[in-house]
């Protein structure tokens, strides 16, 4: 086996992330220190950190940050514990259950803008929506979802569509557990929840581990949900870093601003990295 | 003690029951439009929303005449599939030299690609319509395609990766001895045996191609615009055309829940290999 060929094979993908990662971001870093608005063209000077300053004493960037971070915690929390509970409920066999797990992981399959578009027009629209529908008939006042609880409504529609990717990876890892063991442990007077608590978890580490790791990704740059449904409002309630940038290039104009708060994202992509996988990288890499 | 034997044997009818329940409260926003989109405009608005009426398939007509539904769809397949080929073609090699060849440097080359992955898309998108732009590369199925393949290439690299790695470095060995070479190991171990879990990768590589619309709406227009640049001109506020938006979701959706359902049984064997040791 030569030396350089397994080198040689890595080299592609290290490439082209690296190229991918490099010309968007320098041009970002470039950006970050002109001034830089679409809106007055010509005037690139050289600004500083001021751009940096802008973004971070904006109103919006403390709740963006704390809207980040909850919307990544609960929602990694809800489909995480949601879908081990249905996962161990599926895991034996009873009448029609593989259509019901077709049924379970379809949502994830949906497109996100649609996801958004479903649950905001036909779910939780105060007027027209099922929820209101339902809230009616316990004759209860219906609830504007997306106005009362704007980052709770974006939470409850991200769970919906992440639960099902979560749930099928739980679903295979229990096929695999030793059956066996489970039942000598049964025999041997353990609990049901005692089963699940020293048999069941322990084996589902690394899938947990596998599922947080790429939730997060994705939940650390939502975007089309928010676009679609609250377009980040009322006020700075369901604001994320994503969109906050968003707002600043797009509604704005101002790209410096923007690539400023891009270069902040991407600080707080990797400070969460490094605590993610302190904690789980165990089970990731093992 | 006889309370858990029974554990074991447990037939009873609640565990069903709440099983059914929660999938059909999953599914129900799915099913509520694909009803919806057989409606009239009149009927979808209905409060509370009726069962029972008589289907049409006018929706559909519609959603194709206006939209030109056959044009985005196969801008969809073209950019879903030619990603999600090219992201494997890429990433093969790079996880097999990962898995098979590990050095010091590979679990941290694995988490900065990873890494690569949390950047907020809107972070580096003057840049990228700038480039695209220059090179006049802006609203082509190319420069998606290519995208795509790009914002991909980690979760790929990295599902591979921990496929190829379970795979029991005897047979490897046994390969070698028969004078297999790099070649023959990735044609006779790696693939064959990885064959599934190739299959789920490239499965979630579709599913995250197809379904993206940042990239979508941003960088393409009328020519190479995908089914998602198609949804969000329903999702306009000029008018709530209820039944149409569930027509055009449902058609937009359709083919790849389609596929994941047909797909299923590929994509749990394959997470088997990953996601477990």
């Amino acid at each position: 086996m030569q030396k350089w060929l397994p080198r040689l094979l890595v080299m592609p993908s290290f490439i082209s992330l690296l190229l991918w990662m490099i010309v968007p971001l320098s041009m970002t870093i470039y950006f970050s220190t002109i001034r830089y608005n679409l809106l007055y063209p010509g005037e690139n000077n050289f600004v500083g950190g001021m751009n940096f300053e802008f973004f971070y004493t904006d109103d919006a960037f403390w709740p963006a940050l704390f809207n980040t971070l909850t919307l990544v915690g609960l929602v990694l929390l809800l489909t995480v514990v949601s879908a081990i509970f249905i996962a161990v409920a599926l895991d034996k066999p009873f009448r029609g259950r593989s259509i019901a797990r077709v049924l379970l992981i379809s949502p994830f399959f949906i497109m996100p803008t649609v996801n958004a578009l479903i649950w905001k027009n036909m779910m939780m629209h105060p007027v027209y929506g099922v929820l209101a529908a339902i809230w009616t008939g316990f004759g209860l006042e219906p609830v504007d979802w997306l106005a009362q609880y704007p980052l709770g409504s974006i939470i409850i529609m991200l769970s919906w569509q992440w639960m099902p990717f979560a749930l099928l990876i739980f679903i295979t890892s229990l096929q695999s557990m030793d059956h066996e063991q489970k039942e000598a442990a049964l025999l041997d007077g353990a609990s049901g929840w005692q089963v699940f608590r020293y048999l069941t978890l322990p084996h589902l580490a690394r899938p947990i581990a596998v599922v947080m790791m790429i939730e997060t990704i994705f939940m650390l740059s939502v975007f089309a949900e928010i676009f679609v449904t609250t377009g980040g409002g009322p006020g700075y309630e369901s604001t994320n870093l994503a969109f906050l940038i968003f707002a600043q290039a797009l509604m704005q104009f101002d790209v410096g601003v923007a690539s400023a708060g891009g270069l902040i994202a991407v600080i707080l992509a990797n400070i969460v990295a490094f605590f993610l996988i302190r904690a789980i990288g165990k089970n990731l890499v093992a | 003690m006889s309370k858990d034997v029974s554990l074991i044997d447990q037939t009873g009818w609640l565990r069903p029951l709440l099983c059914w329940f929660v999938a059909l409260l999953v599914f129900f926003p799915i099913l509520m439009i694909i009803i919806t989109a057989f409606k009239t405009e009149q009927q979808a608005i209905e409060v509370p929303p009726s069962l029972l009426f008589t289907p049409t398939t006018e929706n559909f007509g519609i959603v194709q005449e206006r939209s030109d539904y056959l044009k985005f769809a196969i801008n969809s397949v073209i950019t879903a599939f030619g990603s999600t080929l090219l992201a494997l073609l890429i990433a093969i090699p790079g996880a097999y030299s990962m898995a098979f060849y590990p050095r010091k440097s590979t679990k941290n080359l694995l988490l900065w690609m990873l890494s690569t992955k949390m950047l907020p898309a809107v972070g580096v998108l003057v840049p990228i319509y700038i480039l695209c732009q220059r090179t006049g590369l802006l609203d082509t199925t190319f420069a998606l395609t290519i995208i795509y393949t790009l914002i991909n290439l980690p979760i790929v690299v990295w599902m591979l990766f921990s496929y190829f790695k379970d795979i029991p470095k005897e047979i490897l060995e046994a390969v070698r001895l028969d004078g297999a070479d790099t070649l023959g190991e990735i044609r006779h171990v790696l693939l064959p045996l990885s064959l599934g879990g190739i299959a789920s990768t490239a499965l979630l590589s579709i599913v995250l191609s197809w379904n993206e619309a940042f990239w979508a709406i941003n960088l393409t227009s009328a020519d190479a615009g995908t089914l998602a640049t198609m949804i969000s001109t329903y999702s306009s506020p000029e008018g709530l055309f209820w039944a149409k938006l569930s027509a055009a979701s449902t058609m937009a959706c359709a083919p790849i829940v389609v596929l994941g359902w047909f797909c299923q049984k590929q994509l749990v064997q394959g997470l088997t290999f990953g996601a477990v040791k």
